[in-house]
């Protein structure tokens, strides 16, 4: 046994002890020390298996990049599972490895106990290593890029499925078996049956409502997927599905992380020399930006503030919230449970937060990007606008027989930033790769609305 | 708790998905690059980078497109030290990338990607299907010995070829990054020189860059005309050992001069096509006996040229052809309509050595530099 792994494997036993002291309730921990190559490995495909495709190999090479100038010494990967599995870079120093194992027992809590990951698949590390190798037979029956192709596409919309429809299917098996369906648009099949009265084919929706869901929308009634793309689809809408949560409290996990790294090694017993690198780097964590938030700090600031208020809170708020004190942790722990990054925002981002952490929203005005609003209530409202759908633009299939005849109808619900249209041309094709009949999507530019349309051979656009 | 969590150290040697697909990655950089090489090789940058710095290129067909909002119009949020006021200026570029904490995620406008691709590279996608076309042994006077050429730094050679500097900025890396203080040399930071063995061609050949320098040849046309020769002259020196290159610029009358006149002449005055013609075949006479070399003149020029001496120029075209392996005229159209251009005069002229090429835009180099330099030697035709 080497003494880098015995050393680790106290500091282990002596943090995790702490955590569990301090009330932090997390899965069995499973650590691995590996090479810097394999962790950003790793941090690129954000798991430790999953299937082959360039824009990981891109991710490695940014990820490669930042560590080799040494931008980022101490990258912590935990994965969302039970057992819980986090790892270790070889060659960090003691301390600083140490900071990343008690940062990892708070995220696995988070993972545990926070309510948006309660359907979350806790064995998809072994999900997605069925998924890789299955892409692999398909890769071996249809060629490489043949599959390249529809990953391509598939990754393309991957952000556009509905979690929380999702949730509810997980949560009522006997729903669906009562509706006795294969997927969640069989029901269109049977549209009108049992009622006598004939619709009229004006009446008739597909789908019956705006579908949130477009990778499976367009996975179930494509017009030219073979099975085993459609398969495809399934995948990465599954892979999806459990990112999901992940970006919508990423302000959140992480400072609830920072918050509890930073209290585990403050009751540890450092050396001068490691308390010393301990503040160093704990500084570095919490480093801010001009031009965009760290969620480390940010989140952590929150945490910190609602324990204070929630131990000592002001006269008026006894009065009128009948708060007695001495609540903090209760409170933290509690939110930690019910929040995600919007409301977590929306409830506990205050006015005196925002003055005092100097936060503010900014945009581009000529060549220069200069700040905008400093007034609290549109700071945080800004801030959390730009969370709605994981910071995606909203998108529903509205008509999945636009004019008859098998095109499909994508409505962006504008709420005040345009697309970039340069993107939206592009990815149009890959729609249209995936539904094999023309495509369009109808968004505002400019006040304006304008349909974009793909045929296959040409773009279109048209205004009205 | 000891029960409950476990470290380990696995042995991570078959774990090379990051860099498999990393390779794929690049596959695609390169296919992107190949499919935009007659943009790329007329970039300013890139002529201008004199083959030295590595160019950066912009690939944008490396995007993972989706649908996204448009990144100057949105109002993001960020972080002062206090105080911050409406109209303070945070940059003129978004994203600078600091603050960045442990792992921190993908934000808008960092998903664009550069390659780094260094001139050799570009100019390899470039010289791939370029040949100098209809090449023929002649008396071997000029022929050089296999030579051997250093091109390449490897991680493992012999001792006598190592790469000290090299070898030494590896280590003084190493040794930043891993922050130790010490100052050694390990296995890992060898470099070593590798070489290939370079036989040169069995031709000797010269190529008569012939350049119209006149009033009519604006920015734009002088700018296709050497970008032109910036290629050519960077195929043949690359491919080729034993070519010469002499380079003869024209208006009215006509001279050698060197190679960086040639690329930054600007003269004023008509243009008289003959001029250069006449020169080129003296040259041809005094130096460059087809018995021993493989001629190739190259002339470009707007083709505006004095209607009067059209006559004279396809003389002399007729006299050259013969001796020479093949003979280019490139023409550059400008947008304004000229009744008579020179082109007529090639046009009336039906040699198999003869190619002929219109350019309309930057993006239309690099198929005259394929048409030039092609195999078949392709006759005519635009």
């Amino acid at each position: 046994m080497d003494t880098e792994l015995y050393q680790l494997e106290l500091a282990i036993d002596q943090i995790g002890n702490k955590a569990a002291e301090f009330g932090l309730d997390f899965f069995p921990m499973r650590f691995e020390l590996c090479p810097a190559d394999v962790l950003y490995t790793i941090g690129a495909y954000g798991m430790p298996t999953r299937f082959t495709h360039w824009s990981f190999g891109k991710n490695y090479f940014r990820l490669k990049t930042m560590y080799d100038y040494n931008l980022s010494r101490i990258y912590e990967l935990v994965v969302n599972s039970n057992p819980c599995y986090a790892f270790l870079l070889e060659g960090n120093t003691l301390i600083q490895n140490k900071l990343v194992i008690a940062h990892v027992f708070a995220h696995c809590d988070f993972f545990k106990n926070n309510a948006w990951f309660a359907k979350t698949n806790r064995d998809m590390i072994e999900t997605m290593s069925v998924n890789a190798e299955q892409i692999r037979e398909y890769e071996f029956l249809h060629g490489q890029r043949e599959v390249e192709k529809i990953l391509d596409s598939a990754l393309a919309i991957q952000e556009h499925i509905d979690f929380y429809q999702i949730v509810k299917e997980k949560e009522e098996p006997e729903y669906q078996k009562k509706c006795q369906r294969e997927n969640p648009y069989e029901d269109i099949w049977s549209i009108g049956e049992g009622e006598k009265e004939e619709v009229s084919p004006e009446e008739k929706r597909f789908p019956l409502a705006p579908e949130k869901d477009i990778m499976g929308f367009v996975m179930t009634n494509s017009h030219s997927l073979k099975d085993w793309q459609r398969d495809l689809l399934a995948m990465l809408r599954e892979e999806m599905f459990y990112f999901w949560p992940q970006v919508e409290t990423k302000i959140m996990n992480e400072g609830w992380a920072a918050y509890w790294h930073a209290r585990i090694l403050r009751a540890m017993d450092l050396s001068d020399e490691e308390t010393l690198e301990f503040a160093r780097l704990h500084a570095s964590v919490l480093q801010t930006s001009r031009s965009q938030l760290n969620p480390y700090f940010l989140g952590m600031k929150i945490f910190e503030d609602i324990e204070k208020r929630w131990d000592k809170p002001s006269p008026e708020d006894q009065l009128k919230y009948d708060r007695r004190g001495g609540e903090g942790r209760d409170k933290i722990f509690e939110v930690r449970q019910m929040e995600n990054d919007q409301s977590f925002l929306r409830n506990y981002l205050t006015q005196d937060l925002v003055r005092d952490l100097d936060l503010y929203l900014f945009k581009k005005q000529g060549s220069q990007w200069k700040v905008s609003d400093t007034e609290w209530e549109a700071v945080r409202d800004g801030i959390v606008g730009n969370l709605v759908n994981g910071g995606h633009p909203y998108l529903t299939v509205e008509d999945g027989n636009f004019r008859g005849n098998g095109n499909l109808y994508i409505l962006h619900h504008h709420e005040g930033v345009d697309l970039d249209t340069y993107y939206l041309e592009r990815t149009l094709p890959y729609v249209y790769d995936l539904w094999g009949k023309t495509v369009h999507l109808e968004t505002i530019l400019e006040e304006r609305s304008v349909l974009f349309s793909f045929d296959g051979k040409k773009h279109t656009r048209t205004s009205s | 708790m000891k029960d409950q969590s476990i470290i380990s150290r696995d042995n991570w040697s078959l774990h090379r998905k990051g860099e498999l697909d990393q390779q794929r990655h690049n596959e695609k950089v390169k296919e992107a690059i190949k499919n935009n090489l007659s943009e790329i090789i007329s970039e300013e940058s890139v002529i201008m980078s004199d083959g030295k710095k590595i160019t950066k290129l912009p690939i944008r067909t490396l995007d993972e497109y989706r649908f996204r909002f448009n990144y100057n119009k949105q109002k993001h949020a960020g972080q002062g030290s206090g105080g911050s006021q409406p109209g303070d200026v945070i940059g003129t570029e978004p994203g600078d990338g600091s603050g960045r904490g442990p792992g921190a995620g993908d934000e808008p406008g960092t998903d664009y990607y550069e390659a780094d691709v260094s001139f050799e590279e570009l100019s390899e996608m470039v010289f791939a299907d370029l040949v100098l076309p209809r090449l023929k042994e002649k008396q071997k006077e000029n022929l050089k010995a296999v030579s051997t050429r250093f091109n390449d730094v490897r991680k493992a050679g012999i001792f006598s070829n190592i790469d000290k500097k090299r070898t030494i900025i590896e280590a003084i890396k190493r040794n930043a990054r891993q922050d130790s203080g010490k100052h050694n040399i390990i296995r890992d930071d060898l470099r070593f020189k590798t070489w290939e063995k370079v036989y040169s061609a069995e031709s000797n050949a010269v190529v008569l860059a012939m350049m119209d320098t006149s009033g009519s040849m604006g920015n734009f046309e002088k700018y296709i005309a050497r970008t032109f020769f910036f290629w050519m002259v960077r195929f043949l020196r690359t491919k080729y050992q034993n070519v010469e290159i002499v380079f003869l610029a024209h208006h009215t009358q006509a001279k050698e001069v060197s190679e960086t006149e040639f690329f930054n002449k600007g003269e004023s005055g008509g243009t008289k096509c003959s001029s250069v013609y006449r020169l080129a075949l003296e040259l041809i006479h005094e130096r460059y006996s087809p018995d021993r070399y493989n001629i190739y003149p190259f002339h470009f020029s707007d083709g505006d040229n004095l209607p009067s001496d059209n006559e004279t120029c396809a003389a002399l075209i007729k006299e050259i052809l013969p001796l020479c392996n093949l003979f280019g005229y490139g023409e550059i159209t400008s947008p304004y309509y000229r009744n008579s251009t020179l082109i007529s005069v090639f046009q009336g002229i039906n040699e198999d050595n003869l190619t002929v090429v219109t350019i309309k835009n930057k993006k239309e180099i690099y198929p005259a530099l394929k048409k030039f330099f092609s195999e078949k030697g392709e006759s005519g035709g635009h």
